[in-house]
Formats: C-alpha cells, sequence, structure tokens
C-alpha cells in the first residue's frame, strides 16, 4: 500500500515537473558527440556490445525492452554478435511465463523481459526518442536541427546528473538530479565507477558507461538507424542527380519559347 | 464549353475511333494534357503538382501501412513499432507516410498564399478556389485523424483535446462529442473510427481535387499578371500559352526532383524533427503530458483558438450578448473555423477589379503582413498561453480577420492600381525581349 502511495506521489510529481519543465524549468542536457551522428554516423558495433553489457548488468534490474526482439542482436546495424552468442544470451534471461502458469526458457525469437510492478521504470525500448534534449533557441528546437533532438545526450546526462542530494517525500526517496525536469528523480544513482567489467578493457568509469548504454538505447529504439541514412543518402544523391538532367532539359525546352540560344 | 480553344483530339487508327465512339477516355486524357497554360507562370505555381504528388504518395505508403497496422488500442502503438522493426522497409513506409504529411502542408500553405496574392480566388475562379478549401478542411481532418493512429501520448491527448471542441457548441455540444467519439472518452471505438475516416477521407480527397482540376482547366489557369488568356481564336490563344505537355511537366518535375532532395535529407537523416517525442510513449489516459502541442500544420489556427480568452472584450460582450451561450470556449471555436471561413470567402470580400498583388501597391503590403502574421500564429501556437504570447496571438488573431473583413474590401476602394499589361504575351515578352 504504501509503495502504491510512493508511486501516485512521483507520478503526480513528475507531472509537477512536467509543468515547471514547460515553463522554462527544463533540466540541463549537455551534448555528447556519439558516433550515430551525422547523415553519415554509424554505430560502434563495440559501443553497442559495452552498452548491453551495461544495460544487461544494471538497468534490466528495474527497466525492460518490450519491443525489442532478442534475435535482433546479431543484426546488422546492431551490436551484431555472433548467433550462438545471441541464442545463448536469450536462454540466460527471465523464463517465459506460458498462459498455463508453466514457463519456457526465452528463445531468441522472444522480445527481451518487460517489467512492470512495484518501484520498477518505464520500459527503454523507445526512450532515446521520447525524450527531447535540445529546445532552443527560445523553445523553437531549430538547435535540434544542428544536435539532433538529444534523446541519448538526455540519457547521459541523467545518468551522470547526480548530485549526491536526497531527500523523502511521501515516504519515497528523491535523488537531486541536474538533467531530470523538476531537479529531483526517483530513481537511485543506477552507476558507480567500475561497476561493469567491460571484455574489451575499455575503462568503466560512470561517463564511459553512461555513453555506452545511451548508444545502445538509440540503437533500441532506431535499429535501423544505418539504414535509414544509407537510403537517405542515396535517395538525396540520385535526387541532386535527375534535377540536374531535369534543369538541363527545361532549359532547352524552354529556350524556343523564350526566344533563348540553345547551347 | 467554355475553354480556351485548342487542337482537340482526333482518333486515327480503326482502334482508336472505336474506342473513341465508345468512351472518349483517351481524347479526355489528350485534352487535359495538352491544355493550353499561360506561358507566363512562375515558380509559385509548381505547387499544384507537388500536392497531386503528395497525395499519391500518402495514398499509395498508406496503403501498405494499413496491411501491418493494428487498429485497436491495445494493440496499435505495438504494431506501429512492429513496422518500424521487423516489416521490411517498413521503417521508410512510416516515416515517408508521417513526414509526407508535412510536405503536403507546406506544399497546401504555399498554394493558398499564392493564390491570396495572385488574387486566383477572383471571379471567374470562385468555385475553384471553394473546392480549394473544402480540399484543405479535409486535408487537416485526415491529418488530424492520422496523427491519432500510432497511439502515442499526443495522439491520444490531441484526440481529446479537439474532439472536445466540439463539446463546447451550446447546449447540443456534448451530444455531439460523444456521438464523434463512440463513448463517453478517447476509446477503441473512437480510434476505429477516425482509421476507417483517415482510409475513407483521401479518396474523397483525390475525388475533389479531379473537380479542382476540371473546374480551373474550364476557367483557364490564373497568371501573375492577372491578365486572362485570349480566347478569340486558337492563334490569338496561342500567343498567351503553351501547352501543358511538354513545357510545364518538365518544369513541374524539376521543382519536385528539387524538393524531394529536401524532403528525403529530412526522412534519411531527421525523420523525427518534426514530431514530437511524447509520441514515442504509449497512449496513457491516466497521465496528462505537461504541454499538449498540436502538429506544426495547425499551430495558426490552434493559436487562433487560444487567443479569445474569457478577459478579452470582444468575447465579454459576444457573451453578453448572447446570454452567456457563446462563452470564450466557444467563442474560440468559432474564431478557428472563423478564420478559414474568411478565408474560404476572400473572392467576394475582395472589391478590387485588379485580380494580381503585382499591380497593387498597397495590397501588396497588406498581404506581406499577412504571411509575417501566419508566421507570428504558428510560432505563437507552439508557445506557452500565458504572457506575452496572449496577447501576441491576441493582436496576430485580430490582424488575420481585419485582413478579409476590412483591408481586402476596403483596398478595392481606396487603392489606385498600377498599370496592367493588356495581354500576357506583352508581360512575356517584356521578359525576354527575344521572344517571337
Amino acid at each position: 500500500m504504501l509503495r502504491k502511495i510512493a508511486i501516485s506521489a512521483v507520478a503526480a510529481l513528475s507531472l509537477m515537473s512536467g509543468a515547471a519543465f514547460a515553463a522554462g524549468g527544463a533540466g540541463h542536457v549537455h551534448d555528447t558527440a556519439f558516433a550515430h551522428e551525422g547523415p553519415f554516423g554509424t554505430f560502434d558495433k563495440n559501443q553497442l556490445q559495452r552498452g548491453l553489457q551495461v544495460y544487461t548488468e544494471v538497468c534490466s534490474a528495474c527497466h525492460g525492452l518490450k519491443f525489442v526482439a532478442i534475435r535482433t542482436l546479431a543484426d546488422e546495424g546492431g551490436p551484431q554478435l555472433p548467433a550462438d552468442q545471441v541464442r545463448a544470451y536469450a536462454a540466460s534471461l527471465d523464463a517465459v511465463m506460458l498462459p498455463d502458469g508453466n514457463e519456457r526458457p526465452r528463445e531468441w525469437t522472444d522480445k527481451f523481459p518487460t517489467r512492470s510492478g512495484d518501484g520498477m521504470g518505464p520500459d527503454l525500448s523507445l526512450m532515446a526518442k521520447a525524450r527531447a534534449g535540445f529546445h532552443g533557441p527560445y523553445g523553437l528546437g531549430i538547435n535540434q536541427l544542428v544536435k539532433g533532438i538529444g534523446g541519448p545526450e538526455y540519457i547521459v546526462s541523467i545518468l551522470t546528473g547526480y548530485t549526491g542530494n536526497e531527500k523523502v517525500e511521501a515516504g519515497t526517496t528523491f535523488y537531486e538530479n541536474t538533467a531530470f525536469p523538476g531537479g529531483w528523480i526517483a530513481m537511485a544513482p543506477p552507476l558507480s565507477d567500475d561497476q561493469v567489467t567491460y571484455a574489451d578493457g575499455h575503462p568503466a568509469s560512470v561517463h564511459h558507461m553512461a555513453e555506452d548504454v545511451a548508444s545502445f538505447l538509440m540503437w533500441t529504439a532506431e535499429p535501423h538507424l544505418m539504414a535509414r541514412k544509407h537510403m537517405g543518402f542515396v535517395a538525396v544523391l540520385f535526387l541532386i542527380g535527375l534535377s540536374a538532367l531535369l534543369y538541363l532539359t527545361n532549359k532547352k525546352l524552354w529556350a524556343g519559347v523564350k526566344g533563348k540560344k540553345i547551347a | 464549353m467554355a475553354g480556351i480553344p485548342h487542337d482537340h483530339y482526333e482518333p486515327k487508327s480503326g482502334l482508336e475511333k472505336w474506342l473513341h465512339k465508345r468512351l472518349p477516355i483517351v481524347g479526355l486524357m489528350y485534352d487535359t494534357l495538352v491544355i493550353p497554360t499561360p506561358k507566363n507562370l512562375n515558380w509559385m505555381w509548381i505547387w499544384g503538382i507537388i500536392l497531386t504528388f503528395c497525395l499519391a504518395l500518402q495514398i499509395v505508403t498508406g496503403i501498405v501501412l494499413v496491411m501491418h497496422y493494428t487498429p485497436h488500442v491495445d494493440y496499435a502503438f505495438a504494431s506501429v513499432e512492429h513496422i518500424m522493426r521487423d516489416v521490411n522497409g517498413g521503417w521508410a513506409l512510416r516515416y515517408l507516410h508521417a513526414n509526407g504529411a508535412s510536405l503536403f502542408f507546406v506544399a497546401v500553405y504555399l498554394h493558398i498564399f499564392r493564390g491570396l496574392y495572385y488574387g486566383s480566388y477572383k471571379a471567374p475562379r470562385e468555385v475553384t478556389w471553394i473546392i480549394g478549401m473544402i480540399i484543405y478542411l479535409m486535408m487537416m481532418g485526415t491529418a488530424f485523424m492520422g496523427y491519432v493512429l500510432p497511439w502515442g501520448q499526443m495522439s491520444f491527448w490531441g484526440a481529446t483535446v479537439i474532439t472536445g471542441l466540439f463539446g463546447a457548441i451550446p447546449g447540443i455540444g456534448e451530444s455531439i462529442q460523444a456521438w464523434l467519439l463512440g463513448g463517453p472518452a478517447v476509446d477503441n471505438a473512437t480510434l476505429n473510427r477516425f482509421f476507417s475516416l483517415h482510409y475513407l477521407l483521401p479518396f474523397v480527397i483525390a475525388a475533389l481535387v479531379a473537380v479542382h482540376i476540371w473546374a480551373f482547366h474550364t476557367t483557364g489557369n490564373n497568371n501573375p499578371t492577372g491578365v486572362e488568356v485570349r480566347r478569340g481564336s486558337k492563334e490569338e490563344a496561342e500567343k498567351d500559352t503553351v501547352p501543358f505537355w511538354p513545357y510545364y511537366v518538365i518544369k513541374d518535375l524539376f521543382a519536385l526532383a528539387v524538393i524531394l532532395v529536401v524532403f528525403f535529407a529530412i526522412v534519411g537523416f531527421m525523420p523525427n524533427y518534426l514530431g514530437h517525442p511524447d509520441n514515442y510513449i504509449e497512449a496513457n489516459p491516466l497521465a496528462t503530458p505537461a504541454h499538449i502541442v498540436p502538429e506544426w500544420y495547425f499551430l495558426p489556427f490552434y493559436a487562433i483558438l487560444r487567443a479569445f480568452t474569457a478577459d478579452v472584450w470582444v468575447v465579454q460582450l459576444v457573451n453578453f450578448l448572447s446570454f452567456g451561450i457563446i462563452d470564450a470556449k466557444f467563442f474560440g471555436v468559432l474564431a478557428m473555423f472563423g478564420a478559414i471561413a474568411v478565408m474560404a470567402l476572400a473572392p467576394w470580400l475582395d472589391t478590387s477589379r485588379v485580380r494580381s498583388g503585382r499591380y497593387r501597391p498597397m495590397f501588396k503590403w497588406w498581404f506581406a503582413l499577412l504571411c509575417f502574421d501566419f508566421v507570428v500564429l504558428m510560432w505563437v501556437g507552439a508557445m506557452p498561453a500565458e504572457y506575452p504570447y496572449d496577447w501576441i496571438s491576441l493582436i496576430a488573431s485580430a490582424y488575420w480577420f481585419a485582413y478579409f473583413l476590412v483591408i481586402l474590401p476596403l483596398l478595392g476602394i481606396i487603392e489606385k492600381p498600377l498599370p496592367q499589361p493588356a495581354t500576357i504575351e506583352e508581360d512575356f515578352k517584356a521578359h525576354y525581349p527575344a521572344a517571337e
């Protein structure tokens, strides 16, 4: 019962903080240079794999990825883990509950487990697209043209934005966070230096882990990002060529009407 | 039929003659394609083709999206994610469709303002204008219902706010709202009927587009001078016009290709720029987003809706005179629809006998101010309803109405227009002296 009250208090607080956010009380989100940014940006496969490790060892305790199929970890443009490794990974996750109450081991064709209930956080599948880090100048959002919408940056800023202050309200502890709208978040600081040990020996400071998991969550939100940019590039290139040809055709066609000499 | 005189289709082979006697469809297509078109059209006359392309793009991508979408409150959001992740090229279809709506509205606004500047709404083109306005209203309805289908937070709360407008109608409002929603609140019944209508309306729009084209092919296109094509004889008409094919088909295709460069850059590199992040959160009737904002193309009229609050004296006066039947909320709804209605009535509000703004020295400035006003309304529509934005939106809304209801009627009386060219040919030769 107490938990329920606490959760509704959190919900109410997040609404209030939302209002503060609208009034200009936005949390501070700093820009991070990700490998996937820009028209030619691609995901860093190794970073996605490290991010998966952070998600699995830390975030997955309270956050699910209900829209993400485990098999996609092997897909091109993603973490690209070997198929047998992905199958083994799937089997290590929570078993799947069957309608008859029995369980079966999770297959790689299943989705990631979901998390719901007391004390659990929101699903992270789309988090990197469901938050905008950048709104300026003057709330016009034009800086998104340069920096991107800022979802992964928001995640990094949340994970690294704890000040160490906490307060208790209605039986729930809130932690001061410079990036969270309203300044107080119910999630305890999840990361500490060297909390995970990367297989590739990459340094595991809070900042590194935050960037790695944010990059991974950008991939879960937009798994076909690289294919999309590829399509965009080919389409733009092709259409520029087509425009040039049509320009010349149009010029020659109208030359007669306009009484101009045709070169 | 009153058209511009030109060569008509003559069936030559036996098969063509056989078909032409029974169904003159080839003749119809031929006459449509070679229709004499003023030869002085500028680049603002490309938007019609862009709009036709947008309609085709939306229908084609939409039909394929429907094959994978589930219109049910429990599955809609997940089915969109299924499209984005598992359907081959599904992400491309969805991003093309979502951003295609934005391209559609960019084009329609430029098309409408082109018409407003060059007086394309004036006699004898009032019917073309009115049909265009109906198409525009239907586009808004279709876009609004389409935005509800992904069943994200903005979908749900946008639907709640906008259908709530009908609840503002005195007396019968709440019944109408419940009838539209299929229940007391936005729910599965709402989603299903919006889905049905979102699929239906584009085909109604397509039919209206055919009538729109039929109407202006009867009157002939307007052109930057506003001077009519001479119709005394075929030879005379040919001095003012070129056939649509190939001259304008190629010109319009060139413009389309250039615009598609920008469009595909947005779809490929920043497909969510024009969307709202909250729509990637599944609809939750228990959690209201802090800031409910409509899509950018609704913002000018949303600003007008919000501008007339209870503390505005006009609202208080109307409230008093109507014995309280028209309250601030209903006034706002009337103002929003009225803003489009006064635009639709432009053919009868504009008293000037000169069609093109090019020869109207005073009109030019008021029109420029209207364009600026539209941009201001769009910006202020996205801002919170507080000082100073409330004042800005009130002034900007007032100008919108003043332009159509006061300035257009008065200008025709007080303005002294500049001399117009006698013919399109004369204007064309002034630009291209070498043209024979």
